[in-house]
């Protein structure tokens, strides 16, 4: 490898995916595919998961057995839980999470779509656009996922016929436009035979488009930092009391969205104390400025109320809201269902303190996408409701900030993550 | 338009210090574990990096087999005094008095024994509620289902079943008395983003990590050392072959690669080359008793 080719590789953007399809449709395949053809996988962990002697022949393994990790799926044969997998191009490092694609797993499907910035949904070309390639689209929606992939599978058992792509294309172009999904992608594909997914095999000349790498190649990584107001929630006060660091306190945390720059007139959310930053703190020497998603270190030059749940704002810029209520649609994950008065702990960015569910507005009804009135929501359902919070929280659209917009509900007795929120 | 983009390398770093930084504010008495390898070293320089100017607000605790490399100790002991952290060192002493090793006692049993075993008493010990490790999702299968925050319970045991969704980057640290979580903040980084994350920073390694001529046992495909700990089977005899090493575990039971790479950027092409798991040379991967078997032990 040349020095050129290290550079390149330091230099890539991350790109989070999520990939998410029913039982059959052939998706830990096409991640077995994707890991081999771009040598994501080991040959050693490779052969781990074949009796052959050699792992030249991608075909004769079963790259399902390469993602599913623990014993009780390798048995069943399914895929229980989110697996992250990691692999690089010249171009980009992708993390991907498989998960699951069973009804009763959406728990699994939410964790690993909530830090995707791409989704990559399987559909079986035989069976078209089914009810559970609606509610995965549903709820990739709901968490926002900036670009939807439909990988329009197994086009080897229908011959390679356009129409049928074209008829699926169709289909969830439709679907997608009335949830609000702008930027869909639709690419037809044998995952098994490897013919669109890395290289385009002479099967299906009709399609132009790009294949499944190209694509995830080509999507645009990029967050619109400049645009968006700037949020730092406070991890930490970083106060040494050493020698050299007598008087230091620094403010520590990861920024939520926008730009800081040294100088800026910022608030402290909730005292409303107002400072000017006075110094960006990295361990590679100071900056002059810094932006999402940074981890940074800032000093203010006057002494105001900060501590672990401030959030650092813009003074008389764009605040975020403040309310001691919210509204927000949720995925239910806990064990025991959520219903009206129940409390919960929230934690949202450095807050963690009480609230109470004060109304279930609705329960989306996953088959039909209906809103129906409910007096609980179950595991593995989706619903919008009001929660009164034990004291006024800062906050933004999840549409706008998927930080500041989102948050988990955690059961007071037994500690679980019962829910995850997003702010409407 | 100013370029507001970060590298990928950038960007897990951020994420990295987002989580150790998570971990201090929410938990009563953390610790991290070092080990001494590669992914150590990067882990405990982001986290150097995550408290700057201040001091590391935790102690390393290297869990000790005695059967480490002369390299490992030497290596350990300096970084600690250069960073001016406190370290703890502490080893199964019982076992150790009776002679625990890999050869009599199995490779499974001797890390049952050396590792699990001395990582649960110890953390019992210090009373700790959180331990940062080093693992990495990429290096085995069922640690690629491994959360950030991952709960053990009170006799410090993985339920991969029973796991805690995690949503964006909201880590729930919760727990009851008695429970704690061991997190992992190089969860998302892959053997190449370590190495080239070592290159890009400078971080100091242990020489083993290097080429050079060694004397080796070949013990089926794998290179074994022979050093005061080496446990020679009958008609083994040393070979000098140049070699260097992947990972670094106990002696007895960490195979080295063939290479004459030497510098970092020979060791990154190396590995963008090898077609083959940095894991392969670890025997406890190996055995009948899988990763995921000792994970619910207690195993790292």
């Amino acid at each position: 490898m040349s020095e050129l080719n290290l550079n390149i590789n330091n230099e890539i953007e991350l790109l989070r995916l999520v990939t998410v399809g029913s039982v059959d449709d052939g998706k830990s395949t096409l991640i077995g595919r994707l890991l081999v053809d771009t040598k994501g996988a080991f040959e050693d962990q490779l052969l781990a998961v074949t009796r052959k002697k050699s792992a030249a022949s991608a075909a004769e393994i079963d790259l399902a057995m390469l993602t599913d990790g623990l014993a009780a799926e390798r048995e069943q044969g399914i895929t229980i839980d989110v697996a992250y997998r990691y692999f690089a191009t010249p171009k980009r490092k992708f993390i991907m999470a498989d998960c699951p694609g069973h009804e009763q797993y959406t728990r699994n499907m939410v964790t690993g779509s909530s830090t995707a910035n791409a989704a990559i949904i399987l559909v079986d070309a035989r069976n078209g656009v089914v009810a559970q390639t609606k509610r995965h689209t549903h709820i990739l929606s709901l968490l926002g996922i900036p670009h939807l992939i439909v990988a329009v599978n197994k086009m080897d058992l229908v011959d390679y016929d356009q129409s049928v792509f074209e008829n699926i294309k169709a289909d969830l172009t439709e679907f997608c436009r009335k949830q609000g999904v702008h930027d869909l992608i639709c690419v037809p594909m044998s995952a098994l035979s490897g013919e669109m997914v890395v290289t385009r095999g002479d099967t299906m000349p009709w399609y132009t488009g790009d294949t499944m790498l190209g694509v995830l190649e080509s999507l645009s990584a990029l967050d619109h930092v400049d645009e968006q107001p700037f949020r730092l929630p406070v991890q930490l006060v970083n106060r040494p009391q050493t020698a050299e660091l007598p008087d230091y306190r620094g403010f520590m945390g990861r920024i939520a969205s926008g730009t800081v720059r040294v100088g800026d007139a910022v608030t402290s959310l909730p005292s409303g104390q107002s400072s000017t930053v006075k110094e960006i703190i990295t361990f590679d020497g100071n900056l002059e400025e810094a932006f999402f998603p940074m981890s940074v270190t800032l000093t203010l030059n006057d002494e105001i109320d900060v501590s672990r749940g401030t959030m650092l704002v813009h003074k008389n810029h764009d605040l975020p809201r403040h309310d001691q209520s919210l509204q927000a649609n949720i995925c239910w994950i806990g064990e025991q269902p959520l219903e009206e008065k129940n409390r919960y702990f929230i934690k949202h960015t450095t807050n963690t303190f009480k609230v109470v569910v004060s109304e279930i507005v609705h329960k989306t009804d996953i088959h039909t996408l209906a809103k129906d009135d409910a007096d609980q929501l179950a595991m593995n359902e989706i619903g919008q409701v009001t929660l009164k919070l034990q004291q006024p929280l800062f906050y933004d659209a999840y549409v706008d900030n998927r930080v500041t917009g989102s948050f988990i509900l955690i059961d007071t007795f037994t500690n679980n993550t019962v829910a995850a929120g997003m702010i409407i | 338009m100013s370029n507001h983009k970060l590298t990928q390398l950038k960007a897990l770093e951020a994420e990295s210090i987002h989580i150790i930084r998570e971990v201090v504010a929410e938990f009563r008495n953390p610790v991290m574990l070092y080990s001494v390898g590669k992914d150590s070293s990067v882990m405990l320089h982001l986290a150097r990096k995550a408290f700057y100017p201040a001091p590391l607000p935790f102690a390393l605790l290297h869990v000790d087999t005695g059967f480490k490399f002369k390299e490992m100790y030497e290596f350990r002991d300096q970084v600690a005094k250069d960073v001016g952290a406190e370290l703890i060192v502490r080893r199964n002493e019982k076992a150790i008095a009776k002679g625990a090793n890999p050869k009599d006692l199995g490779v499974a049993r001797c890390c049952g024994a050396l590792k699990t075993q001395a990582l649960l008493d110890a953390l019992e010990e210090g009373g700790y509620d959180a331990a940062f490790g080093g693992a990495r999702r990429d290096e085995e299968r069922s640690r690629a289902k491994e959360r950030v925050f991952s709960m053990r319970d009170e006799f410090g045991q993985w339920d991969p079943k029973n796991q805690r969704p995690e949503l964006w980057d909201i880590y729930n640290g919760r727990i009851h008395e008695g429970e704690s979580v061991r997190v992992f903040p190089i969860s998302n980084w892959t053997e190449m983003d370590v190495w080239l994350y070592i290159r890009e920073e400078n971080i100091p390694i242990v020489p083993l990590y290097y080429a050079k001529e060694q004397p080796m046992i070949k013990r089926g495909e794998m290179l074994i050392p022979v050093d005061e700990n080496s446990m020679l089977q009958e008609g083994e005899e040393p070979t000098n072959v140049m070699c260097r090493f992947r990972t670094l575990g106990c002696s007895p039971c960490t195979g080295a690669v063939y290479s004459d790479a030497n510098t970092i950027d020979q060791i990154i092409a190396e590995a963008a080359a090898s077609r083959r798991s940095e894991r392969e040379t670890r025997i406890i991967d190996h055995g009948s008793n899988s990763m995921e078997d000792k994970k619910k032990e207690g195993y790292f």
